[in-house]
């Protein structure tokens, strides 16, 4: 088992290697990531918003349905870990 | 040497992963593979926030003469990897939360924590 | 169920240190518009102090600070104020959680975003301060002995 894993994950390592020769230079700034949308939240982060953060204005105002499922996704890790482990044996 | 420096971001955290990923599949205490999974969770949160860096720029908060004039794009990070890691950290905890107790109830049934033993008792 | 840490240097430590650490956390919370943080990040300090005590005090001392209904109320008000918000701006005509529209005295609807946007920094950060703190006593295991299964220890001291 212990080969097999070493195989597989060899394997798999050297997959995603040569998968990197298709993917922007690092510290690009013309990069597909850094070209669509996120110049229009740097620009109108101050004007829109006043907060000069941008990763908390982007978190909180411009993806805010995002924050809401995240809130609830840590809730309901809560709420498994309390109903999973307050059990009373009779 | 040129295409070294150009993708080395990359391969070292594959190279992370590829270390979660054995301490996964091949060891068979379940906290280590917890920990193996808790290695892959944390190399894939780093490779996605190396992708926003760019050349020369600074941290994605606005500096003081950005409040009246006009603000260069080009001087700060992409912020966007930065925000969807910060969810991504979140659900990192809560599924080790979430696999710590599972591993409770587990140990509370078969008493043992050895992955062999205890599909021997489930046989 | 976790005894008091043996040393008496470790445990006096812990409770002069415990309010600062509170203090920092509600910094970070607060000043999530200027500097790095927000609300995830301060919950998370916020949590860690709690854990602190845990370890440092035992379990029967930090529950009289922090009840497990106080903690189980607390984690569920989070995503309360959250989601109150969002429908506050329904109720008021725009769209959910477009938080231009709510009615802070005195507040262009450029300045009640920042106030909308610091509402919901501190429903997550209540959220997360409750979740840590039961996430990490319920994996300790509980006090009542009707509900353990019995492994032999009752009282470890970490």
């Amino acid at each position: 088992m212990k080969i097999f894993a070493l195989l597989m994950s060899i394997l798999m390592g050297s997959l995603l290697i040569y998968s990197t020769d298709d993917m922007p230079e690092w510290g690009d700034p013309r990069s597909p990531a850094s070209t669509h949308v996120s110049p229009r939240y740097i620009e109108k982060t101050m004007e829109e918003t006043d907060v000069p953060n941008m990763v908390t204005s982007v978190l909180a105002d411009y993806r805010g349905y995002d924050t809401l499922g995240e809130t609830s996704v840590i809730f309901s890790a809560g709420m498994a870990c309390i109903l999973m482990l307050r059990r009373k044996r009779k | 040497m040129e295409y070294i420096v150009s993708k080395y971001n990359y391969w070292i955290y594959i190279l992370l992963m590829m270390i979660g990923f054995y301490a996964m599949m091949g060891k068979k205490n379940l906290i280590k593979k917890l920990i193996g999974m808790n290695i892959f969770q944390t190399a894939v949160i780093l490779y996605f926030i190396s992708t926003a860096v760019k050349k020369g720029a600074t941290v994605p908060i606005i500096m003081d003469h950005g409040y009246h004039g006009a603000i260069n794009v080009a001087q700060y990070v992409n912020p966007l990897p930065h925000v969807l890691m910060l969810t991504a950290i979140v659900v990192m905890v809560s599924t080790t939360g979430v696999s710590l107790a599972v591993v409770r109830m587990i140990y509370r049934r078969y008493r043992t924590l050895e992955e062999d033993e205890i599909l021997e008792m489930r046989k | 169920m976790i005894t008091r840490y043996r040393s008496v240097i470790v445990a006096t430590l812990c409770r002069i240190l415990a309010p600062f650490l509170q203090f920092y956390a509600l910094y970070v919370i607060m000043h999530g518009h200027s500097s790095p943080g927000g609300g995830f990040q301060g919950g998370v300090i916020l949590g860690a102090s709690f854990i602190m005590l845990i370890i440092a005090l035992g379990t029967e001392e930090t529950r009289q600070r922090m009840s497990v209904k106080a903690n189980d109320l607390l984690s569920s008000t989070g995503v309360f104020i959250y989601g109150g918000i969002g429908l506050a701006c329904l109720l008021l005509g725009a769209n959910y959680l477009d938080y231009s529209i709510l009615p802070f005295p005195g507040a262009s609807p450029v300045k009640a975003r920042y106030l909308g946007m610091l509402g919901i920094e501190i429903g997550v950060g209540i959220s997360v301060v409750a979740v840590m703190l039961s996430i990490f006593s319920d994996l300790l295991g509980s006090e009542d002995p009707s509900e353990e299964e019995d492994d032999g220890v009752h009282s470890q001291q970490i």
